[in-house]
């Protein structure tokens, strides 16, 4: 077993884990965040996307021991109380979901391309930075919509950062 | 993935100290390659030797004529970089074709060029800008680094600690992504320096990256997509799967290799 010490969604956990544990069975397993999902466990679907010291990485590619001493950001971090992140808001008001299994890594990818790439996002760099979520009910035309609606909110709203 | 025994060095002399002493060892760089296959249970190292607190791996450094890229170094790292985009403007359009945003936040330049995966980028990058891949013992050149699919020349336990490469006058990558692994179907860099021009494939070879003789020796006497009149690659000695077949692979390195020709010749002299 080792030690492993992190920050996730603005709380110190401290866990004995055996080495082999993958950070995205780390969080769900251990501390029951089952928000970020495992799609393909081949680092292909984005489903596992968090935000590890602020920067969007697969969790299923990654283990629990390498994100000792880092911030890890989950699906469950980013709304505010009752309020949604303004990008959780846009997916909900263009119906940027219809399962919703794959959302929590839209979600999380899609405030990472606008902490790359700024809020004025057009539908090319929007689709190119999505290359690594896949879904597979809705043709991406409505979540595309939902981006690019969510990076205008972000701009017009103070972020919800208390989680980062 | 079978159980292993972790370690997690903050130096390279505490990395070599560790692979000297242990037995059935392997270095965690990004684990974007590794940790897929032990996943998969085709790797399954007793222990795992963790790159990723040693600082000293990591950074950009530029000087007049090289770029060196420490091994540890993240490809968006390296897509990001201004000294990068400055020197050597195909190694950023590189680094941004490489897997997806998070592959690229967790990916490095070393690991990629120590597993010599056959349709990874970076080795024609290494051989096509006649890189030195320097390692805790040695500096090797990039022409007698690669030594077929997933071979190279580093010992058992060999650390590399950064790449330079030498900074072209003009030089472009183009990669034929496969659409959903994103892996190159083929990928050929063209670099021009001052004592000539080098073609470096990859992706297609049966035998991994490789270099083209024949353009090199055209394009060293007229720097033009012209100079490629005639010139094709053999389909013997190129790899065949499902997506490609070797002599439609052999037909793209000739199709490949013009465009990057172009787009080096119109890069900024």
């Amino acid at each position: 077993m080792t030690t492993v010490s992190l920050t996730v969604n603005g709380q110190p956990v401290t866990a004995d884990v055996d080495p082999r544990t993958l950070l995205i069975q780390f969080l769900r397993e251990n501390l029951r965040l089952t928000g970020t999902h495992v799609g393909c466990d081949t680092s292909q679907c984005g489903a596992c996307v968090v935000h590890l010291n602020d920067q969007a990485i697969k969790a299923c590619t990654i283990l629990a021991v390498q994100a000792d001493s880092a911030t890890v950001t989950t699906i469950e971090g980013i709304a505010q109380g009752s309020e949604l992140h303004p990008m959780q808001a846009a997916f909900r008001e263009h119906h940027g979901l219809q399962c919703g299994f794959c959302t929590p890594g839209m979600v999380m990818s899609a405030i990472d391309i606008v902490n790359r790439k700024g809020q004025a996002l057009d539908e090319q760099t929007i689709r190119d930075e999505l290359e690594g979520n896949l879904c597979r009910c809705t043709g991406y035309h409505n979540i595309v919509k939902a981006v690019a609606a969510g990076a205008q909110a972000m701009a017009q709203k103070p972020l919800p950062q208390a989680a980062e | 993935m079978y159980a292993f025994e972790y370690h997690r060095p903050t130096d390279v002399k505490q990395a070599a100290e560790l692979v000297a002493q242990l037995e059935e060892t392997k270095f965690l760089a990004g684990g974007q390659t590794l940790l897929p296959t032990m996943k998969m249970r085709l790797a399954a190292p007793a222990n795992l030797i963790d790159l990723g607190q040693v600082a000293e791996l990591r950074g950009i450094e530029r000087s007049a004529d090289t770029l060196s890229i420490g091994a540890m170094t993240l490809h968006a790292e390296v897509a990001n970089s201004a000294d990068v985009r400055t020197a050597i403007p195909a190694l950023t359009e590189l680094a941004e074709l490489i897997g997806d945003p998070h592959v690229r936040n967790r990916g490095t330049i070393g690991g990629s060029v120590a597993n010599n995966d056959p349709a990874a980028d970076y080795p024609a990058a290494c051989l096509a800008l006649n890189a030195a891949i320097v390692t805790n013992k040695r500096t090797i050149a990039a022409d007698d680094f690669f030594q077929g699919i997933f071979a190279t020349a580093l010992d058992e336990g060999e650390i590399i600690t950064k790449i330079s490469f030498r900074v072209p006058s003009q030089a472009a990558y183009v990669k034929f992504r496969h659409p959903a692994s994103r892996y190159a179907l083929v990928g050929v860099f063209v670099a021009k320096h001052a004592d000539g021009v080098r073609v470096a494939v990859t992706g297609s070879g049966a035998n991994g990256v490789f270099r083209v003789p024949e353009m090199e020796q055209a394009l060293s006497r007229n720097f033009a997509v012209a100079a490629l009149d005639g010139i094709s690659v053999p389909a013997e000695g190129m790899s065949s799967d499902i997506h490609a077949d070797a002599v439609y692979r052999a037909h793209l390195v000739g199709v490949i290799a013009r465009r990057a020709v172009q787009a080096a010749a119109s890069s900024r002299a």
